[in-house]
C-alpha cells in the first residue's frame, strides 16, 4: 500500500471563536479524484484551502507527499506541487493569457522565457484556448477565463489538483466546457479534489466521493453507493434537497 | 494706461526674464528630485506600513501621520533654521529637498497603501497558489495593477509637490518666486511677479489636464 499524496489528521481550523473544521482526517491517494460536497458552510472549501495554506490551521497536521504543510521554506515546494483553480478564476487582470500560465514556470520553475511561453502554449491547447492566449482576463467569458485558470495549475505539473467550486460563479451555459476538461484531466492520472455543487458530474468522474457537514466529514464512498444508497440520514437529506429539480 | 504699465510692463519684463527662467529651472529640478525621492520613499513606506514587522508597522504609521500633519512650511523652517543649532547644516537646495520629500513621502505612502488594498484579494491567492514567494507576488502580480490604480493620485501629488517648491523661497532659495520677488524688488515694479504666475501656470496646466485625462479614463478591466 503505497502512501497517500495526500495525508490530513486530526486538522482543526477557527476563525476567531468560530471552529470551522473540527478534526478531519483524510488520505487521498495519488491518481485518485475526490470529489467533496456538502451544505454552503459546511467548511469544505477551508479544508482544500489548508491543503496548500491558503487558510492555516490551528491544530492536526496536513502532509502533501510526506511534506508537512505549514509556513517556511518547505512551502514553496508544496505549493509548486499543488495547482489551485478557484471559484471566480483569479487570472492576473494584468498579463494575457499566455502571460497568465507562463508566469508561474517563468518566475518559480525559472525556465527561460521561450520555454516557459512554449509549456505555456502546451497547456492553453490542451485546455482549448491556443487561438485566445493573447487575449486579456476582460476579454474572456468566464468559462475561458476558468479554462485558464486551470491551464495556469497545469503549468506547474502538479501532483494535485484542488478545484474549489470551479463552475460556481459561471453562466449555466459556461458549466459544461469546463467540466469537460476537468473530465479529460481525470484521465491523465493527475490527483484531483474537487468541491463542487455538480452532482452529476461528480457521479460521472469522481474515484471517492466525500460528504461534509458542520465542519465534520459526516460520510464517504464510491459514487454509485453514495448517490444510490447513502448511509447517513443527513446524507440522504441533502441528496434529497439537490438531486430533487 | 497705468494699470497695464504697472503689471504688464513689457520692458520690466523682458529684463526679469533671464532670472525668472533661471528660477524656474531650479523649480523645476527641486521638483524633479523632490517628486523621485518621496515617491519611491512613499512605496517603500507603504509596504513597511502594510507589511512590515509590527514595531516597524507602527513607526509607519506614526511617521505617515505625522508628517500629514505638519505644514511644510514649518517643517522647512526648522530643517533650515533650527537644525543648524545641533550642527546639521544643510544647503537651502537639500533643506527643500527633505522637508518636501518627507512629506511628499507620507502622502505618497498613503496612496500608494490605497492602490495595493484595492487589489482584489484573490489576486494575492492565486499568486500564492503557484508558489510565487511575497517578493515576487508582489513584483509581478500585485504592484503592476496596483500601479494603474494610483496614477491619478500619484500625478496629482506630483502637482502639489512642484507648487509646494514654492515655500523653498523662504529659505534663499533661487527658485521661481524668490527670483520673481528679487526682480520686483529691483525694478519697483510687480510685472515679474505676474511672469512668475504665468509660468507656474504653463508648468501645470498640462499636468492637471493629464490628471483629468486619467480620471476620465476608464480602467482596464
Amino acid at each position: 500500500m503505497p502512501t497517500p499524496l495526500i495525508q490530513i489528521r486530526q486538522l482543526q481550523k477557527s476563525f476567531g471563536a468560530v471552529s470551522v473544521l473540527h478534526g478531519i482526517d483524510l488520505d487521498v491517494e495519488a491518481g485518485e479524484v475526490l470529489v467533496v460536497v456538502g451544505p454552503s458552510g459546511s467548511g469544505k472549501s477551508t479544508l482544500i484551502r489548508c491543503i496548500n495554506l491558503l487558510e492555516e490551521y490551528q491544530g492536526g497536521e496536513v502532509l502533501v507527499d510526506g511534506v508537512r504543510v505549514q509556513k517556511g521554506p518547505q512551502l514553496v515546494t508544496v505549493r509548486t506541487g499543488v495547482g489551485m483553480v478557484f471559484q471566480s478564476f483569479n487570472l492576473f487582470a494584468h498579463l494575457s493569457a499566455l502571460d497568465n500560465v507562463a508566469l508561474g514556470p517563468l518566475r518559480v520553475h525559472g525556465l527561460a522565457r521561450s520555454a516557459a511561453l512554449a509549456r505555456a502554449a502546451d497547456v492553453l491547447a490542451q485546455v482549448g484556448m491556443a487561438e485566445h492566449s493573447h487575449k486579456f482576463p476582460a476579454e474572456l467569458s468566464g468559462g475561458q477565463q476558468q479554462r485558464v485558470a486551470i491551464a495556469r495549475a497545469l503549468a506547474m505539473q502538479p501532483k494535485v489538483l484542488l478545484f474549489d467550486e470551479p463552475t460556481s460563479a459561471l453562466d449555466p451555459e459556461m458549466v459544461g466546457e469546463v467540466l469537460d476538461v476537468m473530465q479529460q484531466l481525470t484521465k491523465t492520472g493527475v490527483t484531483m479534489v474537487i468541491v463542487t455543487h455538480e452532482m452529476g458530474f461528480a457521479r460521472r468522474v469522481a474515484h471517492r466521493v466525500v460528504f461534509m457537514e458542520a465542519g465534520r466529514i459526516i460520510e464517504q464512498g464510491a459514487p454509485d453507493q453514495f448517490f444510490g444508497n447513502p448511509r447517513e440520514l443527513r446524507t440522504q437529506a441533502f441528496l434529497k434537497a439537490v438531486l430533487q429539480h | 494706461m497705468s494699470l497695464i504699465e504697472t503689471f504688464f510692463n513689457w520692458s520690466v519684463f523682458i529684463d526679469a526674464l533671464p532670472a525668472l527662467l533661471e528660477g524656474l529651472g531650479i523649480t523645476v529640478m527641486l521638483g524633479a528630485v523632490s517628486i523621485v525621492a518621496g515617491t519611491a520613499s512613499g512605496l517603500a513606506m507603504a509596504l513597511l506600513r502594510l507589511y512590515g514587522p509590527a514595531p516597524l508597522r507602527w513607526l509607519a504609521r506614526v511617521y505617515i501621520d505625522a508628517f500629514r500633519s505638519i505644514p511644510l512650511l514649518v517643517l522647512l523652517v526648522l530643517v533650515y533654521y533650527a537644525l543648524p543649532f545641533v550642527g546639521v547644516r544643510f544647503s537651502s537646495f537639500i533643506s527643500a529637498a527633505l522637508a518636501i520629500s518627507l512629506v511628499s513621502c507620507a502622502y505618497s505612502a498613503e496612496i500608494f497603501r490605497a492602490g495595493i488594498q484595492a487589489v482584489p484579494k484573490g489576486q494575492f491567492e492565486a499568486a500564492q497558489a503557484i508558489g510565487l514567494g511575497f517578493g515576487s507576488s508582489m513584483r509581478y502580480v500585485i504592484l503592476p495593477q496596483a500601479l494603474r490604480i494610483v496614477v491619478p493620485p500619484l500625478t496629482s501629488n506630483c502637482i502639489n509637490v512642484l507648487k509646494d517648491t514654492a515655500l523653498a523661497s523662504v529659505v534663499a532659495m533661487p527658485d521661481l518666486l524668490k527670483q520673481a520677488t528679487q526682480a520686483q524688488a529691483l525694478a519697483a515694479n510687480p510685472t515679474p511677479l505676474i511672469g512668475a504666475a504665468l509660468l507656474y501656470l504653463l508648468l501645470l496646466l498640462p499636468l492637471v489636464r493629464l490628471v483629468s485625462y486619467f480620471e476620465s479614463r476608464h480602467p482596464s478591466r
